[in-house]
């Protein structure tokens, strides 16, 4: 008892808490802390929803849900959002497992659509669809492809920084796309490609079962079985992993370190590329400056997220497009100002983030509050 | 006079998740005395430590220090306790000077006096037998002059105090020698030292009394004059056991690797190997001793084809069909092509010769993923060979798909000594490969090391501790500076001859610099 008495008189000066690393979570209490957070961040956002705009949010949160799953087309406009974010992060995954910062996704994408628009544009009357699709197809993958392996050559050859490498082909790629829209514009003087082959639909994705966004979506879904099984099956998903994880490894075994970051790229634009065809073609059959939209971001944030799992994407990636959709909805049908779907957004993902905090780490409190509260 | 406790440790306990680092921990220092806290690898020495100089918080229990309990939540805390602790890698900054590096950080100094800093180091100094140059820059020094200004550092705010911890893991026999020195005047002096180790021999010769843990757990304390080497291991060990490595007779030694006259010149400039032609022999041990950094890891990676070499060569004569071949500038790959059969076991366990986020699966494979022309990964012969391996070298695993992160130090070495014995070398290089493993480890891999060299094996090891290389190994070449000092018969050297090998060309190079001054 004589110890408790010295404990009580030190612990006023100790640490009110301390972070404590804990050992691995199960898997469903780890998912029960996102959910929690998930939870916690909608009750937020209900306080924000109410002093911002003092609407019920209960009906705001109905609305997002009725923005995103409303009706059979908001259904079908949902999924193809999602195929292309899946799509951009599945392309930018194998680069992040190599440790490869590539955040040039969004120029690889509009210049594989580029080449798909230039080709819809300039072959749309000369070639039936089943031949224009394949030669669509090459060609936005090369182009992609391309657009990734620059930076790659300088980082295997100079090792230079690819984060800044990848970033500037950005703009080269959006300055690409205007001064070819001064070429393509229509009307003249619109600045605006508009619809390609809009009478003809050349080089436009057939309708599949009536669908127009049925086949970017089966693509999407190859890719993201295709994805899991190279990462996780094959001898090249085994040569970025271990890149990614240490490049001294792989040296040591015997690996070809820049082969491997060139073949890595080389894929990683090429599925941007895809992206890109799917945008063009499959999507808007028309190129702007904006087509990709900020994905190329977006993805990395996806891609981190899901730890670079393909199927844990899906869900990363359906959670972004739900919380934009859903932003969108609300935007129009309370007459708000997009900044406060912006602000729920950014609310939403905080806690999300954050929550990987809570599920790698556990915070220890001072011993004795509860027995001060006694 | 009568002694005073500096610190002391009531029950201290503190865990990091599941693991428990320490567990119930209670010791005292005396002002005026060596205390040697003694413990293998992992068994929380450092931990207990890092207690007392406010890196970690503990759990429970209570610290006093000159018989006042106090909290210790952060390093300044711990300095105003007049408590200074050296850590095993400095935390000094190398563009500044020992002066600048010892004042930084320092929050009472009114102005910043340089001057005036660099005479109280100098008074410092010769207080207690150190030789410093106070406006020496960090980079420009030696390991044992980078010590000394830590140790300084932690005098020159007054520290009463002093942790050390694994003073003389970087340090030749001869330093250590006169770390020690100085060490005892301090003592005499009335400070109280902590210093940690694992190294019998010194704690016999410095230390006034020894406390032992074990696997977080306080076994006891002795007056260092009334125990020896076996009453201590076995505190430590919690068992007896042999200190003494079989060393056999070398079997028909054949030459095996032949290196000749190699020169490797980093991208700076710097010579890291300086003309170096030696033999490995089959069904022998040859040590390679040196300070750290002497040019070992260069050496051993050169052979395994990862440092460009700007001359000489490395003749590999093929036991089975006698053929030689010249493995300068192979790469890895090109090498096994060869059918040379080569392990190399490197210093960086998780950094080089595993990934650590990697189960042990994949990381058996990592040496034979690419057989099979099928694009598509085999998991089944790693798996066998995983499970083979965690029974007979008794890795302690959950299972085989565990990431080898989370297995203890000892039980990674024995994941990558296994995978590289297991690919039947004709020569195994291997770099201080019982560096942080506990007693029974290391002795597993030294007997791992000799069956080897009995299949005919020729071995190559790096060693830090002599003691160890003066009993494992057939012949220690000496390292110093990237140049071979000497090769000579382990069964007749001495360390003390060792020692001064380890500095010889480093010596030579002073002279040489203050030659041109």
């Amino acid at each position: 008892m004589k110890k408790k008495q010295v404990n009580n008189h030190t612990q006023a000066h100790e640490p009110v808490f301390q972070v404590v690393k804990r050992d691995d979570l199960i898997w469903y209490k780890s998912w029960g802390v996102r959910l929690i957070a998930i939870v916690i961040a909608l009750i937020i956002c209900a306080f924000v929803i109410v002093l911002l705009t003092g609407y019920d949010p209960i009906k705001v949160y109905s609305s997002m849900l009725n923005g995103t799953f409303g009706s059979t087309r908001k259904i079908w406009n949902t999924l193809q959002k999602l195929a292309m974010l899946l799509c951009v992060s599945l392309a930018v995954t194998p680069a992040f497992k190599m440790k490869f910062w590539n955040i040039g996704a969004e120029g690889q994408a509009l210049i594989g659509g580029l080449a798909s628009a230039a080709l819809m544009i300039y072959l749309g009357d000369m070639l039936p669809n089943a031949a224009l699709l394949p030669i669509m197809a090459v060609a936005s993958i090369v182009a992609g492809m391309i657009w990734g392996l620059i930076p790659a050559i300088f980082k295997a050859k100079f090792n230079t920084n690819e984060t800044l490498f990848t970033l500037m082909m950005n703009y080269v790629a959006t300055q690409l796309v205007s001064f070819c829209i001064v070429f393509w514009e229509n009307p003249k003087n619109s600045n605006n490609v508009g619809i390609i082959n809009q009478s003809t639909m050349s080089g436009w994705f057939p309708t599949i079962l009536g669908q127009k966004y049925m086949m970017n979506v089966i693509i999407v879904a190859i890719l993201t079985v295709a994805m899991y099984v190279y990462l996780k099956y094959s001898k090249h998903g085994y040569e970025i992993s271990v890149v990614g994880e240490s490049q001294n490894t792989a040296r040591y075994i015997g690996i070809n370190v820049k082969k491997v970051i060139l073949r890595t790229m080389a894929l990683s634009g090429a599925l941007c590329g895809v992206a890109g065809l799917l945008l063009v073609s499959g999507t808007n059959h028309t190129i702007n400056t904006s087509t990709v939209g900020g994905m190329g971001f977006t993805a990395i944030m996806v891609s981190w997220l899901a730890k670079f799992n393909p199927f844990i994407m899906v869900l990363a990636s359906f959670l972004i497009v739900f919380l934009e959709r859903g932003a969108g909805e609300i935007a129009t049908a309370f007459q708000l100002n997009g900044s406060v779907s912006d602000i729920l957004t950014g609310i939403i993902l905080f806690f999300i983030i954050g929550s990987e905090f809570f599920v790698r780490y556990k915070i220890h409190f001072r011993a004795n509050i509860k027995e001060g509260v006694k | 006079m009568e002694k005073t406790a500096a610190i002391q440790l009531k029950n201290i306990s503190k865990s990091f998740g599941s693991v428990v680092a320490n567990k119930n921990v209670s010791l005292t220092v005396y002002n005026g005395e060596i205390l040697s806290v003694l413990g293998e690898n992992g068994s929380g020495k450092t931990t207990l430590m890092n207690m007392i100089s406010g890196i970690y918080f503990p759990d429970e229990g209570q610290i006093f220090v000159n018989g006042e309990e106090v909290v210790i939540a952060s390093p300044k805390d711990a300095f105003r306790y007049r408590i200074g602790m050296i850590h095993q890698h400095f935390k000094l900054v190398d563009i500044f000077t020992a002066a600048e590096n010892i004042i930084l950080g320092l929050e009472d100094e009114k102005k910043y006096d340089i001057k005036s800093a660099a005479k109280k180091v100098k008074e410092i100094g010769e207080k207690y037998g150190f030789v410093i140059d106070p406006m020496k820059k960090i980079y420009e020094m030696s390991v044992s002059e980078k010590q000394t200004v830590e140790i300084i550092r932690v005098l020159y705010r007054g520290a009463d105090i002093l942790i050390l911890d694994e003073p003389t893991a970087v340090l030749t026999p001869q330093e250590t020698r006169k770390l020690f020195a100085v060490l005892r005047r301090m003592r005499d002096d009335g400070k109280a030292i902590i210093i940690i180790t694992h190294k019998l021999h010194e704690v016999l010769s410095l230390s006034d009394r020894v406390s032992v843990l074990r696997k977080g757990e306080y076994i006891g304390t002795v007056n260092t004059a009334e125990t020896n080497e076996t009453q201590l291991t076995e505190m430590m060990v919690g068992k007896k056991i042999s200190l003494n490595i079989e060393r056999s007779e070398p079997k028909d030694p054949k030459d095996r690797l032949k290196v000749e006259h190699i020169n490797c010149i980093n991208r700076e400039g710097v010579t890291l190997l300086n003309d170096i032609s030696f033999t490995a022999r089959s069904g022998e041990i040859l040590g390679i001793a040196g300070i750290a950094g002497s040019g070992q890891r260069e050496l051993l990676e050169s052979i395994a084809g990862l440092q460009h070499l700007t001359s000489g060569s490395i003749i590999y004569e093929n036991p089975k069909t006698g053929e030689t071949e010249n493995l300068r500038d192979k790469t890895p790959l090109e090498i096994r092509e060869l059918g040379v059969r080569l392990s190399f076991v490197p210093e960086d366990r998780l950094g080089m010769g595993l990934v650590g986020n990697m189960d042990i699966v994949d990381n058996m494979m990592l040496r034979s993923y690419r057989k099979g022309k099928s694009i598509f990964l085999e998991r089944k012969a790693p798996r066998n060979l995983a499970e083979e391996i965690i029974e007979q070298l008794e890795v302690v695993t959950p299972s085989a798909n565990t990431p080898v992160r989370r297995l203890s130090g000892g039980n990674v070495q024995k994941v990558l000594v296994g995978r590289e014995i297991a690919a039947s070398p004709s020569v195994l290089m291997a770099a201080y490969p019982v560096r942080g493993l506990d007693i029974n480890s290391s002795y597993t891999i030294y007997n791992l090391l000799n069956q080897q060299k009995q299949r005919g094996v020729a071995v190559i090891y790096v060693g830090e501790d002599l003691d160890v290389l003066l009993e494992l190994c057939d012949r220690i070449m000496v390292l110093s500076g990237g140049k071979i000092s000497d090769i000579v018969d382990a069964r007749k050297a001495t360390k003390e001859q060792i020692g001064l090998l380890m500095t010889k060309s480093r010596e030579v190079e002073q002279d040489e610099e203050k030659a041109s001054e």
